[in-house]
């Protein structure tokens, strides 16, 4: 039975509810290279605006850490006993939000979830500038940044080398090792794309994609070996994922300071970065969706899809919360009931319920199908997760050190403005990156959806439609 | 040289202890340690390698100060060490927890780690305003901005003295290497000493019933032994 045929019955609501799903009514191919290709090349003014102010505020954000650099760590706002601040805070903020790309990407393609499709690229991107915006801070809270190169393991006459029993050690490798990965992994994914945009564009366009394309042409090898090649990706690629969390966690965890020291904390910050990574994406498509007009790609299915994933990692943090601090509670330490104390009833209160309330109300909305499926009322729900994810990583590192062992060393903290527009720079540096990528590179991947469109059809069995899918994975 | 290494400890007598902080002025004139004025200290910015932590007992009227100096614990087991990514703070064979300045990049991750927080950091450049900067000490490098640095147990007096007694022959007598805070104690209230040596008066102090170590549940070992203070503390 050809497709034809499937459309001569189009009083059949349940058919055209499938083509629309799946993508097969009424586009060709060459159309949908157009639909994706064309809002890359519409640059309105409001883009040039956006280009300019997000510029000028990582220019600002520049001179912030030139000053910190010349100055001294001083001119931040850390002291004596916080002398971690808003820099590891943002640091584990961005790892946790780069952790998204990975999941729907990698995870969802070996579970062969086909509404992961037309949004991987976009987690994939997502990931790759989080993590580039995150590797910034391990230099940018450096005392003596000029010196960061003894971080590295290369051999010298001085016989000196790093020391591996540190986490920061095991930190700099495993963010260095899931930075390259989840860079090949979405160049990977992109050369397919980059040979369609190639044979549809022209001027430094072209050049720019014959370059990176790497003299695709599609053919059955070429397919078979990128299919294999992204397939080990996406199985190596998840144990570095589920590692660089866990060692970031670590950088805590290791240390005997009260309420750091906890055993629970790996798996926690992993589920937290799903939580607030997820949440992110899901923030990050509805304003792509919108700028770029991309509503027949991203549509409420995929919306209402990462809406749950959202939810389930949501509860799955507030379990692991939850374990963490009831045992804490529980346990009553001296210090631990002060710091707990702190949070709940003292001074960090207002930033505790913060965190509660932005985590916990968007759980309760997801639940709703309406909230995942209306593109403002899920951008609502995912920013107040990420919110709520950077609150919850400012009281871990902060909240955490202003108490200690010795009650005459307590102390205080609040950020400068060197801290704050260091971080308001990492993330316009961000945006910035993501909305030239949007413009320079497809951001919906073609090839993926069109190989969606091969894997399924509709078939009729009788006088029944059904959607079939091939394995051609 | 010596059959066994020594184990450099200090004694902190909290009994004599007045609270008079004449050892952190010693401190900071021998070991090069910047001021960092009045702003700077309400951030919790001072960099004083031994501090004395004053801590209120009971109620008004009834009310005592408790003074204990507190310095660099010098652990066996330091938290510290392990956590620095570049080696800038490592155990020595004496058991000095030693920190190298010119190999410090600032992560700070040993302050985080330290339970006693006596570890201080160069928030800015350092300064020492007249006439401190005509009494630096030759033999302890001045510390550039961004960088950890901590009590040392004066290792270069100790290195000094080792030196001038091997040269002669024998070995330091017992009293004969003092930091800069011991020498300068008026009560008497800090002695340093080699615990390997059973017939120094560190090791006769260290068996003293009142003898504790600061967060011994922590399991760290410091190598700075106090003496409970009693009644005469007021």
């Amino acid at each position: 039975m050809s497709e034809s045929e499937v459309l001569a019955y189009p009083e059949d609501s349940s058919a055209a509810e499938f083509e629309d799903r799946l993508l097969l009514a009424e586009r060709t191919s060459s159309e949908i290279n157009q639909a994706v290709l064309q809002p890359m090349f519409r640059t309105s003014w409001k883009f040039w605006a956006l280009v300019i102010f997000l510029s000028l505020l990582v220019l600002w954000g520049l001179f912030a850490w030139g000053y910190l650099i010349y100055w001294g760590m001083g001119t931040a706002g850390i002291n004596r006993p916080v002398y971690w601040g808003f820099f590891i805070a943002t640091f584990v903020f961005w790892v946790g939000i780069s952790h998204a790309g990975t999941m729907i990407s990698a995870v969802l393609r070996l579970l062969k979830a086909d509404w992961r499709r037309p949004i991987t690229r976009g987690a994939e991107a997502m990931t790759a500038f989080a993590l580039m915006m995150a590797g910034l801070f391990p230099f940018i809270h450096l005392g003596r940044v000029w010196k960061f190169y003894w971080m590295l393991p290369y051999p010298n006459n001085r016989l000196m080398w790093p020391n591996f029993q540190s986490p920061l050690m095991w930190d700099m490798v495993a963010i260095f090792t899931y930075f390259i990965g989840s860079t090949l992994y979405l160049y990977l994914a992109l050369i397919p794309d980059l040979a369609m945009a190639r044979d549809h564009t022209g001027k430094w366009r072209q050049k720019l994609y014959r370059v990176l394309s790497l003299g695709w042409r599609g053919t059955e090898a070429e397919w078979h070996k990128l299919h294999r090649a992204l397939s080990i990706f996406s199985v190596a690629i998840i144990p570095i994922f589920l590692s660089v969390h866990s060692i970031v966690s670590w950088d805590f965890a290791v240390t005997i300071q009260p309420r750091w020291h906890s055993t629970i904390f790996a798996p926690y910050f992993v589920v937290g970065a799903i939580y607030s990574g997820l949440a992110a994406l899901a923030c990050i498509l509805v304003i792509v969706r919108k700028g770029m007009q991309l509503q027949e790609f991203l549509r409420s299915e995929h919306f209402d899809a990462l809406g749950k994933l959202v939810l389930v990692a949501g509860m799955a943090w507030v379990y692991f919360w939850f374990a963490g601090f009831i045992v804490e509670w529980y346990g009553n330490e001296p210090v631990t009931r002060e710091l707990i104390h702190e949070e709940v009833a003292g001074s960090l209160a207002p930033l505790f319920y913060l965190q509660m309330s932005a985590n916990l109300i968007p759980i309760v909305m997801l639940i709703f199908k309406k909230v995942r499926t209306t593109p403002w009322l899920l951008l609502v729900a995912t920013l107040l997760v990420n919110v709520g994810m950077f609150t919850e990583r400012v009281l871990i590192v902060v909240g955490n050190l202003q108490r200690n062992f010795m009650p005459f060393n307590w102390g205080e903290y609040s950020p400068t403005w060197v801290e704050v527009s260091i971080v308001v720079m990492t993330f316009a540096g961000f945006a910035l990156l993501y909305t030239i990528f949007s413009r320079i590179f497809p951001y919906v991947p073609v090839w993926e959806i069109k190989e969606g469109r091969l894997r399924y059809t509709v078939r009729r069995i009788g006088r029944l439609l059904v959607p079939t899918a091939a394995e051609i994975e | 040289m010596a059959e066994i290494e020594p184990r450099w400890v200090l004694i902190v007598d909290l009994d004599r202890c007045t609270g008079c902080q004449a050892c952190v002025v010693a401190c900071q004139a021998e070991n090069n340690v910047p001021t960092v004025g009045e702003h700077e200290t309400i951030e919790g910015r001072w960099l004083h390698w031994i501090h004395i932590e004053r801590y209120w007992e009971g109620e008004y009227p009834n009310i005592k100060a408790r003074f204990m100096p507190v310095m660099c614990q010098q652990c066996t087991a330091a938290p510290c060490e392990p956590v620095c990514p570049v080696f800038a703070t490592y155990h020595t064979p004496e058991g000095l927890n030693a920190q190298i300045y010119n190999r410090c990049i600032g992560t700070r991750f040993c302050g985080s780690a330290c339970p006693y927080k006596t570890r201080t950091y160069n928030w800015l450049r350092p300064e020492f305003p007249e006439p401190l900067h005509e009494q630096l000490n030759p033999d302890v490098t001045v510390r550039s901005r961004g960088l950890i640095e901590k009590c040392t147990f004066c290792v270069q007096r100790i290195r000094r003295i080792e030196i001038e007694a091997h040269a002669q022959g024998r070995e330091p007598v017992d009293g004969e290497i003092q930091p800069a805070c011991v020498q300068t104690c008026p009560p008497d209230a800090l002695v340093f000493g080699d615990l390997n040596d059973p017939s120094s008066r560190v090791s006769q102090l260290a068996t003293s019933h009142r003898s504790f170590k600061l967060l011994g549940e922590l399991g760290t070992d410091p190598g700075v032994i106090y003496l409970k203070g009693g009644e005469t503390n007021v």
